[in-house]
């Protein structure tokens, strides 16, 4: 029998569920004896249990999705989206954001320590699937004795676990909303992810993973991962309006290779302020997640399994115009093969050039959508 | 204003006859479903299951804060995506002259849903006669209230001219209800009247064959299912 408990960490300032005797198997086929799941919540849980949401974060997120984060001493990275009267009110939804398996914000994960040893995971830790992540979260919504979840939101790796929990977990949740991601992560993506990764690889300072040990770590590595990644988040037309062809604290350009460019000195920033918060390992595995996530050739077999008489959730897709990571035509495959089975879902391509971050910034279609569609839908089952 | 007031009035009592062509509990298909209020009504009125297709981003959105199941898409490309007959109903409301090709529209509809019903201004009326035969020049209506250079409404077409594509198309007309420039209602079926004279707007209901739906007892629900089409 699993032990399950749940403690506050002060350092974090979040909560901590520890599951020890688990016996958790994850897809590969490798079994965690122990694991513990790091989270946050936000709102107060009301009678019944009916108004909890789970935000799932993206690749490079966190539990800190409102509110302080200690480790940046900024705000959480969707704080414009979830908090008193924000578009996911926590004055009316309990809101439950948990760091993902293999993450590195206190969830089990390559930084930490092996079941009852000294040592750290690093290399060693086992692959980690989406599908892993979501059987953990699963954990720990029945640790906190929640029945079934208003919703799952979430944006790229988060729309990739929501999705998951339609296909697992479809009569535990009434409704998700599935922002910028596919039924699978393309050959493109991959190809970037892959990119990102020999750079990890091949900084010397990472030594098989196992640099925790030799007191080293790859930030090189990391940071020009982080790079690559970035650009990919962005959009052509969005990177021209903001940085041109600008230089950066100079009139002419140097004839050499210092970070002549604004959009130059920008990158470098995002990557060397990526590896003071996080971690390289988990980058690798996290990024592996994602490759590993498809769903093109079983989406509809499952869902025909999952049967229209038992499959009340309500969807929500949402794509964006400039996303090239998740283009909407990506999006569009969810919502054609649900329209194709007749499920309740809505679908909104909004155009914008910001690409795939548009879901993290500032874009008020986005918000009135997802304000208006959790809180009609909520009115509609919970009066 | 007041013009503006009298389309709303207008378009009200469209959906007021949409409604009363629907049975309860139907699923329903609103193709170019601007903001939603037909299909809403639906819903509270009927408690129908209802979805709809809408070009516009800004109106998709405000559908979609509803709570409706909203596809925010062209309907000229993306009614490919439902299944056959997995409608009960399909509207196409004050569109068809909108569109690119309305003859695969009406394929379409009647393909995805077992009945369509359509809504469009006629352009047989006879103030759009006079319009056109006394100054001759393109008219402009309250139904119709477009510059011929900047309209969305790109196929004009009359009552008859319609009545004649459903007959080629083998579409049966199981209904079809006139509305005069006053919000009058009469019987299209009517032969005493010069329908395509006095009809400022016309809503129809077609189908392939006129089905009566079978009714399957199960265990712990009723639903009705058309059966098969035939052409």
């Amino acid at each position: 029998m699993t032990d399950i408990e749940i403690k506050k960490d002060k350092e974090l300032e979040c909560s901590i569920a520890e599951f020890t005797n688990a016996n958790f198997e994850l897809a590969s086929g490798s079994v965690l004896e122990s694991f513990k799941i790091a989270f946050k919540t936000f709102g107060a849980l009301n009678n019944n249990k009916s108004n909890a949401i789970l935000i799932c974060h993206a690749l490079t997120g966190d539990q800190y999705v409102s509110g302080h984060n200690p480790i940046t001493e900024r705000d959480g990275w969707w704080s414009r989206m979830v908090g008193p009267d924000k578009p996911i009110d926590t004055n009316k939804f309990f809101v439950i954001c948990s760091n993902v398996l293999g993450g590195c914000s206190g969830s089990t994960g390559p930084k930490q320590k092996k079941d009852n040893e000294d040592i750290i995971y690093g290399g060693n830790f086992p692959s980690i699937t989406i599908k892993d992540m979501v059987s953990a979260q699963v954990k720990l919504i029945d640790a906190l004795k929640i029945d079934k979840l208003f919703s799952v939101v979430g944006g790229s790796m988060g729309a990739m676990q929501a999705l998951q929990w339609s296909t697992d977990f479809p009569n535990r949740i009434q409704t998700i909303i599935h922002i910028a991601g596919a039924l699978k992560h393309s050959a493109q993506n991959i190809a970037f992810h892959e990119v990102g990764r020999q750079a990890i690889m091949n900084d010397p300072n990472w030594h098989k993973g196992n640099y925790s040990e030799k007191d080293s770590i790859p930030e090189r590595g990391l940071s020009v991962a982080r790079m690559i990644a970035h650009i990919t988040y962005l959009s052509e037309d969005a990177m021209h309006r903001k940085f041109g062809r600008k230089l950066q604290s100079r009139d002419i350009i140097s004839f050499g290779f210092d970070a002549d460019f604004q959009i130059e000195s920008y990158l470098r920033y995002q990557g060397r302020s990526f590896v003071e918060r996080f971690d390289a390992n988990s980058y690798l595995y996290l990024t592996r997640a994602m490759d590993y996530f498809d769903h093109s050739e079983t989406y509809r077999k499952t869902l025909e399994f999952i049967n229209s008489q038992n499959d009340n959730i309500k969807y929500l897709i949402i794509s964006f115009t400039s996303d090239w990571l998740f283009p909407t035509r990506e999006n569009k495959e969810i919502v054609e093969t649900l329209n194709s089975l007749s499920r309740n879902v809505s679908f909104l391509e909004i155009e914008t050039d910001k690409g795939h971050d548009s879901f993290l910034l500032d874009e008020p279609d986005l918000d009135i959508a997802m304000k208006g569609f959790l809180e009609s839908n909520y009115g509609k089952t919970n009066e | 204003m007041e013009k503006q007031m009298n389309n709303i009035q207008s378009i009200r009592k469209d959906w007021d006859l949409i409604e009363s062509l629907i049975n309860e509990r139907a699923r329903v298909l609103d193709v170019g479903c601007g903001e939603g209020d037909l299909i809403q009504q639906l819903e509270k009125n009927l408690q129908a299951n209802v979805h709809g297709v809408e070009k516009d981003q800004g109106m998709a959105l405000k559908g979609i804060a509803k709570g409706l199941n909203i596809t925010h898409g062209d309907a000229e490309k993306d009614l490919f995506q439902y299944s056959n007959q997995s409608f009960d109903y399909v509207i196409l409301s004050q569109t068809l002259q909108a569109m690119i090709e309305p003859k695969k529209i009406l394929t379409e509809l009647l393909r995805v849903g077992s009945k369509a019903i359509v809504s469009f201004p006629n352009f047989g009326h006879w103030k759009i006669r006079l319009q056109l035969l006394l100054l001759g020049k393109m008219p402009i209506t309250e139904g119709l209230p477009y510059s011929w250079y900047d309209t969305p409404n790109i196929h004009f077409f009359t009552l008859k001219d319609f009545e004649n594509l459903c007959k080629d198309m083998n579409i049966v007309i199981e209904s079809s209800i006139g509305l005069t420039s006053k919000g009058k209602q009469f019987s299209l079926n009517n032969t005493l009247l010069p329908s395509n004279i006095i009809t400022h707007e016309a809503i129809f209901l077609l189908s392939y064959k006129n089905f009566e739906p079978i009714k399957i007892k199960t265990t712990n629900k009723m639903f009705a299912k058309n059966s098969a089409i035939i052409n």
